[in-house]
């Protein structure tokens, strides 16, 4: 029995280290469905949440308060998906290469910039803890943690995060009800698929498009916030570290549907959280767990996947062009 | 009257100014951090060329940069975008590191050093060639499996290095050091050797490579078949099909091809400066190719300029860390991402406005 119990707490601490490590992933992957499901690829979607991590250490730092940082963080982030916009929808830019334009100039700036503000190396001053956001226990988390089971399932899975994370799991209904259940949403898929139908219907292909952008750089921005003001107290350099990458690829292992990117994004949250867990250990036969590769599946996933040998993933059928209004 | 841009305008002009805004919007940063932009250029300009070894550092950085900025550009003529550019030079400098460590004690060098080099483009290519097998046959979009397979290599090599190829005893992840006959020689040692006396630098043998491989891709594209083939799939796939040319086949050789070059960063790396295996020695190279590529507009011409300019750039970066408070080499990356924008997402900005200042400009000439 002490075995079984021993194992179930450390099951529930694993998944509620996944749960930390997806947050932002599903934040991200909400972020790119917008935009994807409009017919405009996102590869930018790390540098935007770079740069709202950094807004958000930024202003949480100067002002003390971290809603003010987290509206930064989606003010600077949202204008990058603009800039996305302006380049690819108002002048046709190729798509990829405005996204790796992004990624690479915020990697620069959010360096350059940390430095002359803060002159840190690129980091920004550790913040205090009421600058941050703060892990919430829900009532009679502590008592209810004798219970067997559910007890410690309730208060290390349902309680004890900061409010980004049930922001990250409200973000999924959300995206799906305006996607699916709502007139933009309906025009937005329909964008994405055929965009000559979408004007021949009278309604503006650029318009449609810069609304949804307008949404992938809210999201970005939360992810963002999460990362400097949630999870740790600080920017530090790259602090993104690909999470934006492993977001695109959840998204299209949920093949562009807010469900199943969820369902990937706690895969792969799952699979990192496992990896850090295994830091070191020694398994018997193997030696040392093989940790970098524990941490290369998810990629290694979205390749099997896109060759469609589990499943088919079919991308939206305008995506990456520019739409040319016939004259 | 002609209707349409001419071409020193198109590709001279339009390009400059792209090029020249990048640089605006980076003096403006610098302005924004407090720094005088004309200061950072000069300091800039003089760590690239003025010190002594300097513009041999520069011209390392450069080698690096032609060979990632023609592996981008090789896929670009094919219509493809190539963003694992990094991995490939990472997976290639694996190949090279291999064959030198296991045959560096039992052959002579002029033999190593070649076998080195082709494992390095093999490697390169091998790495580039799933994505591009399946993207031909599979659909599997190239830009998307490329990301995932710039990671695969880093945690491939991450693997190896921690728990296979570490020497024995060491703490940080490396490999031994090879054996000197398999080191390319470096320029300043065979400069030395005829009598002219150079500063010391990374500056290897491996530039003169670098050189081939510009003649070799713009032979490639411009005056043979195959280059004709990877064009005309490039520009419009289903002519390519009616001319009797396999889009399959070609995305696969463009890309192959593609992906040798970029290996080929792992020569200069590995068999030229560091003489062992270690982690991240690609440090960006491939992505930086990108903006060469762009810049360069996928000619050799324009990427053996464009690489000049970032090697540059690389290396009168280093000096910003040492002459100013506020701005460091970081100003280099943020350069780099503002070329990406002005001369690739945004190239066609001006173009608008260009065309009917030129219709305005000829009409107002033929009436006079």
């Amino acid at each position: 029995m002490a075995d079984f119990a021993d194992f179930w707490l450390l099951f529930v601490l694993t998944l509620d280290a996944t749960i930390r490590v997806a947050a932002p992933l599903i934040l991200c992957a909400m972020a790119g469905l917008f935009s994807e499901r409009s017919g405009v690829v996102d590869i930018g979607l790390e540098g935007k949440m770079l740069a709202g991590a950094f807004a958000a250490a930024a202003a949480a730092y100067v002002t003390g308060s971290a809603w003010i940082g987290l509206l930064a963080a989606m003010a600077v982030s949202t204008a990058l998906a603009m800039l996305h916009g302006f380049a690819c929808i108002t002048h046709r830019g190729d798509q990829v290469v405005s996204g790796v334009a992004i990624n690479v100039l915020v990697a620069g700036l959010t360096i350059v910039l940390g430095i002359a503000w803060f002159s840190q190396g690129g980091q920004t001053p550790s913040l205090p803890a009421e600058a941050r956001f703060q892990s919430l226990d829900w009532p009679l988390a502590e008592t209810l943690r004798q219970i067997p089971v559910l007890g410690t399932l309730y208060a290390e899975i349902v309680s004890g995060h900061n409010v980004l994370v049930y922001v990250a799991v409200l973000s999924v209904p959300f995206t799906w009800w305006v996607v699916y259940r709502t007139r933009f949403g309906l025009r937005l898929r329909a964008v994405g698929e055929s965009p000559s139908a979408v004007d021949t219907a009278g309604i503006s292909v650029t318009l449609l498009r810069y609304r949804a952008l307008l949404f992938t750089g809210a999201f970005c921005g939360v992810a963002g916030a999460y990362l400097s003001t949630a999870q740790s107290a600080a920017f530090v350099r790259d602090m993104t570290a690909g999470k934006g990458y492993i977001a695109l690829a959840a998204l299209i292992f949920g093949k562009w549907r807010p469900v199943p990117a969820l369902l990937a994004c706690l895969l792969f949250g799952f699979l990192d959280a496992v990896a850090t867990r295994l830091q070191g250990v020694e398994i018997p036969g193997i030696g040392q767990a093989p940790v970098a590769l524990i941490q290369a599946l998810p990629y290694a996933l979205t390749v099997i996947l896109l060759a469609g040998f589990i499943g088919k993933a079919i991308a939206p059928k305008a995506i990456g062009i520019p739409y040319v209004k016939e004259r | 009257m002609s209707r349409e841009l001419p071409a020193w305008i198109d590709i001279g002009v339009l390009p400059a100014l792209n090029i020249l805004m990048a640089f605006l919007v980076a003096g403006l940063i610098v302005l924004l951090v407090g720094e005088n932009p004309l200061e950072a250029l000069d300091v800039l300009v003089a760590g690239a060329f003025g010190y002594p070894g300097s513009l041999g550092y520069t011209l390392y950085y450069t080698t690096n940069l032609i060979f990632t900025g023609l592996a981008v550009a090789v896929a670009f003529h094919a219509g493809l975008f190539n963003i694992g550019g990094e991995g490939q030079a990472y997976i290639g400098g694996l190949g090279v590191g291999l064959v030198a460590l296991s045959l560096d004690t039992a052959l002579p060098g002029w033999l190593v050093i070649p076998l080195a080099g082709l494992a390095g483009g093999v490697f390169g290519a091998a790495w580039a060639f799933i994505p591009a097998w399946l993207q031909a046959h599979r659909g599997s979009h190239i830009v998307i499996t490329t990301i995932m397979f710039n990671f695969l290599a880093a945690a491939l090599m991450v693997h190896l290095m921690v728990n296979v190829i570490i020497e024995p005893g060491q703490m940080s992840p490396q490999s031994r050091e090879m054996a000197e006959t398999a080191w390319l020689p470096f320029v300043h040692e065979i400069l030395g050797g005829v009598g002219i006396d150079v500063t010391p630098s990374p500056l290897n043998v491996s530039i003169l490579w670098a050189a081939l491989a510009c003649v070799f891709v713009w032979l490639l594209i411009w005056r043979t078949r195959w280059g004709y083939a990877i064009r005309t799939v490039g520009k419009n796939e289903k002519a390519a099909v009616y001319a009797g040319i396999d889009p399959k086949r070609i995305v696969v050789v463009s890309m192959v091809i593609s992906g040798a070059l970029a290996g080929f960063v792992g020569l200069n790396e590995i068999l030229g400066v560091h003489h062992r295996l270690l982690l991240n020695f690609t440090a960006g190279y491939g992505f930086t190719g990108i903006a060469v590529a762009l810049m360069g507009r996928s000619h050799p011409v324009g990427i053996v300029l464009a690489s000049l300019l970032f090697g540059a750039l690389y290396q009168g970066g280093t000096e910003l860390d040492f002459e100013f408070q506020t701005i460091t080499r970081d100003l280099v990356v943020v350069i780099q991402g503002l070329v990406i924008l002005f001369s690739g997402a945004l190239a066609f900005m001006l173009h608008p406005a260009a065309l009917r200042l030129w219709r305005r400009w000829s009409a107002a000439r033929e009436a006079a």
